[in-house]
């Protein structure tokens, strides 16, 4: 089985950093999409129609404002993956090293 | 007592110890790391004292020492790190050490000397071994040219030759009877055969027959000689004299020519010979490896020990060298300075030197009073170490001054916080400090600079990020979003119909609207808990009101620190018992200070706690500007009833400490000079020698007269630096708003230009761009608002301390207190 190591352990590290940063900060900006905080309404993408036309104000706010939650509770969920593999990474460079000397 | 508030209360003590004991004694004084020795012979060069043929002795050892940590490295085999043991390294040591030193450092020699010819004999064997096998197919050929020579000669004669050939030459050979043609074989690196062959052309012209092959490089020639390539080569030739020539060319190529027999028979014997030998090379070559092998290896258990043992008699024979020796050459005089608080210790410390070295006499301490300053001794801990050490950057403080140190735990990392202010930086920062904290002895054995610095200051970023956590949650500002935890204080809804002026056509026709507070409900009264309400977040005046909350926030914190800074002048006073100065120097000041720029802080709190309306509000600066130039009929409304009266008695209070400070401190130390020579002159008209004292007192006159005018002009340029420094100071603590704002915009740059346009696609594939964005986000965020920001803010908070508090009270024009420490050597060496 080729050996299934692809990244140095300055990289898997710094993977780990940033994965474990990426699932904190992207579940609470989820969180705080879910709980239609008015602060984060600037990276919501509404257009004038969705004001106007809206049979039932607010509902296309809140309905957009879900969907970009969910979209960061995906993202949240990709870097647990990228965090579990740059686990790995770590532990099979520590091995490496091991057997080495 | 007193450990960080003023600099440690210094002695000069006398120490009188036998000659025997000296070595023990200071031995004890270095591991207690506590005093440091004054030079008692400063006249004296380096190569007189005493000592000196001893210092040269311990580093001729450390060359050995640093010539067999080489040989080590090179043949990898592992220093061993010992643990520390209590060495205790004495005269007799030195010459024990000297000698197994000078035994290993002989030995290692002549095995790498041996070592080196025994590879210089293989290369030569293998070199004829090649050289032998490829030539046979030149002997064959060589044989078939002189039987072909006696064929018509007119005939070029081409050959077929073996594949290994791959140039050649021939030559007419223009016969007179038998053809004796001899030979030179040898080889000649690759690189320098065409030039080679190019001469041998050039000189004889083609009467020559040159044959020369690759050798090829097997796995073993390379490990012997290296990656170099050589060319076996053998040149035929006819007569002697060119033979002679073509070896003088082939001594200038540097290529060694070996003798090769004539016939088959001797060529088998000869390259049987040459097997034979360079297995008997192959074998020796092994075991001198082996045994040098073994002997670095022995030497490696002690080579740490060793360098400990030999920096320490090192230090110690610099130390003895500093102190006297009487007449006698059984005393040793030396001159300390330790901490009063430590005497008991250093005396303990020399009792048992005394002890271990057997001597019956106890050393003798003898405190002296001196005139000297003594060094600045500040006691510090890992956590104060960082502090101490930037304050001492700048200058070490003078002898028992007070100490910013302790103040600067707390100021340096909240102007810091002040000017990074965000709580998502600063809980990346406090998080990265903690990792340095406890990865601290791991990144100390990397030795780089770098990280050394950075370690070195590990509790100071531990502090900062701390204090950006509160800054950030007073500005309310997490990776340039707001928190709302309270509840914000400002409504929308009330701005519409029935209670306001707004209905549904106000919205369509206007891109931006106003909240108007005086609106009932709009404004609920009560400010947001804890830091800035979260609603500013989304104001699209936002910078408007945080700027001026900025500027006016940074003004305050810069006066109240400058007015501290002289505050702690006050405690210098009265440390030195300058009573005077506190009187003409402190006061003036303090009035100074206080009736402009803590007028300004009351006009800027006064301001802060009514109500006006904002289009009639009066400006602050502008009310500051017209106090100074005393004009009071703009349209300017002022903020209070008889503004008028205070501001002017404030100006002229301010106005008038300034002669205060110019004039009054050098006319009193005039009238005291006046004074005392009025009494000289009154002493010396009793005396006979009228002449004598006029002259030498019209001499006095002249000294007092110069240093006079010197007295007035450092007077005045104090004062000037003080009052005009007053205003571009309290104008420099406006950086705190400058960088804080510059940080804020940062951070929403980077929001809203690289994590926005992830969260903005709404569909499903909106995720993978986040994933990937995010990651630009961060590395981003790091390079740019930590490293660089924190840089900056460093930067500048380090000069806010140094030039606009320290220049309040800090004199600065110490020197450092450097004891005789083996630990610091042996840290150092490390």
């Amino acid at each position: 089985m080729p050996s299934l190591l692809f990244c140095g352990p300055k990289l898997a590290a710094c993977g780990i950093v940033l994965s474990i940063w990426g699932v904190i900060m992207l579940s609470m900006l989820g969180i705080f999409f879910s709980a239609k905080s008015a602060v984060l309404i600037e990276d919501v993408p509404f257009t004038e129609e969705d004001i106007r036309d809206d049979k039932n104000p607010p509902g296309n706010i809140y309905g957009l404002y879900n969907q970009v939650g969910i979209n960061c509770f995906i993202a949240a969920a990709i870097y647990v993956g990228v965090g579990a593999v740059s686990l790995c990474q770590v532990r099979l460079n520590k091995r490496q090293e091991y057997m080495v000397t | 007592m007193s450990s960080l508030f003023r600099s440690e209360e210094m002695c000069l003590v006398q120490l009188f110890f036998q000659t025997e004991s000296a070595h023990n004694c200071i031995n004890e004084l270095g591991r207690l790391g506590l005093v440091q020795f004054k030079d008692l012979n400063p006249g004296v060069t380096a190569f007189q004292r005493r000592f000196v043929k001893e210092v040269k002795k311990c580093e001729e050892m450390e060359r050995i020492l640093r010539y067999l940590q080489k040989e080590m490295v090179k043949s990898n085999i592992g220093i061993v790190a010992t643990k520390k043991k209590e060495m205790v390294p004495c005269a007799r040591d030195v010459l024990e050490l000297e000698s197994t030193f000078e035994k290993l450092e002989q030995e290692l020699r002549e095995i790498n000397r041996n070592h080196a010819t025994l590879r210089q004999n293989l290369i030569e064997l293998t070199d004829i071994d090649s050289l032998l096998r490829m030539t046979e197919d030149f002997f064959e050929e060589a044989e078939s040219l002189l039987t072909c020579s006696e064929l018509p000669s007119e005939d070029s004669v081409s050959m077929t030759v073996s594949s290994h050939i791959t140039s050649r030459r021939n030559s007419n050979s223009s016969t007179s009877g038998a053809l004796h043609l001899s030979f030179i074989a040898g080889v000649i690196k690759q690189e320098r055969f065409p030039a080679f062959e190019k001469v041998l052309w050039r000189l004889f012209h083609g009467n020559f027959v040159l044959r020369h092959a690759e050798i090829q490089a097997t796995e073993e020639l390379q490990a012997v000689r290296g990656a170099v390539k050589k060319d076996v080569f053998i040149i035929f030739v006819q007569g002697e004299h060119v033979r002679e020539k073509i070896r003088k060319v082939c001594e200038g190529f540097r290529a060694s020519l070996y003798s090769c027999p004539k016939t088959l028979f001797e060529r088998k014997q000869m390259s049987n010979n040459v097997m034979s030998q360079m297995e008997d090379l192959r074998m020796i070559l092994r075991r001198t490896e082996e045994y040098r092998a073994g002997v670095l290896t022995r030497a490696a258990e002690h080579v740490q020990e060793w360098a400990g043992k030999v920096k320490k008699m090192k230090a110690i024979y610099y130390t003895l060298n500093l102190c006297n020796i009487d007449i006698t050459q059984k005393l040793i005089v030396a001159e300390i300075w330790c901490p009063v608080s430590d005497l008991a210790l250093v005396q303990n410390a020399l009792i048992k030197g005394s002890e271990q070295s057997g001597s019956s006499v106890t050393p003798v301490l003898n405190r002296i009073q001196t005139q000297q300053t003594p060094p600045t001794f500040n006691r510090t801990n890992t956590f104060t170490e960082g502090f101490q050490a930037i304050i001492d950057a700048y200058g070490v403080g003078t002898y028992q001054e007070i100490n910013p140190a302790p103040y600067t735990i707390v100021t340096f990392p909240f102007l810091f916080a002040v000017m990074f202010g965000d709580c998502g930086h600063g809980l990346l920062m406090t998080l990265f400090a903690v990792w340095l904290i406890s990865q601290a002895e791991s990144l100390r054995k990397l030795k780089n600079e770098l990280t050394d610095v950075v370690v070195g200051g590990r509790y100071i970023v531990l502090l900062m990020g701390m204090f950006s956590i509160y800054t950030g949650l007073i500005y309310n500002d997490c990776f340039s979003k707001s928190f709302n935890i309270f509840g914000s204080s400002w409504r929308v809804r009330p701005m519409f119909q029935p209670h306001g002026p707004w209905r549904n056509e106000t919205l369509r026709e206007h891109h931006h609207l106003q909240l108007n507070p005086f609106v009932a409900g709009v404004y609920s009264g009560n400010p947001y808990v804890f830091g800035i309400d979260p609603i500013w977040n989304i104001a699209s005046n936002k910078l408007s009101f945080l700027n001026s909350f900025k500027m006016k926030m940074s003004v305050m914190l810069g006066v109240s620190h400058m007015l501290f800074g002289l505050t702690l002048s006050l405690v210098n006073f009265a440390h030195f018992r300058k009573f005077q100065d506190v009187v003409l120097q402190f006061v003036p000041q303090l009035i100074f200070m206080l009736s402009l720029f803590g007028y300004l802080i009351f006009l800027i709190l006064y301001k802060w706690c009514i109500t006006l309306r904002s289009e009639s509000a009066p400006s602050i600066l502008l009310l500051f500007i017209n106090m100074m130039l005393f004009d009071y009929q703009s349209e300017y409304k002022l903020l209070y009833a008889g503004q008028k009266g205070v501001q002017i008695f404030l100006v002229v209070t301010a106005m008038l400490m300034v002669p205060v400070l110019l004039l009054v401190k050098p006319f009193l130390i005039y009238r005291t000079r006046m004074k005392t020579r009025r009494q000289v002159f009154g002493n010396n008209l009793n005396d006979q020698h009228e002449t004598d004292t006029r002259s030498s007192i019209s001499q006095h006159q002249k000294d007092e007269m110069t240093s006079m005018g010197d007295v007035f002009v450092y007077q005045a340029i104090h004062t000037i630096e003080f009052c005009l420094g007053c205003i571009s100071n309290t104008a420099s603590y406006l950086r705190l708003w400058a960088l804080s704002l510059a940080h804020a915009e940062l951070s929403e740059v980077l929001w809203r230009m690289v994590l926005q346009v992830g969260l903005k696609i709404s569909s499903g594939t909106g995720s993978l761009v986040l994933v990937l964005l995010f990651a630009a986000f961060s590395v981003l965020t790091v390079a740019i608002l930590l490293v660089m920001e924190g840089l900056s803010a460093f930067l500048h908070a380090l000069r806010l301390h140094w030039v606009e508090f320290q220049n309040k009270f800090y004199e600065g024009s110490g020197y450092k207190f450097t004891p005789l420490s083996f630990d610091n050597l042996l840290k150092t060496q490390q």
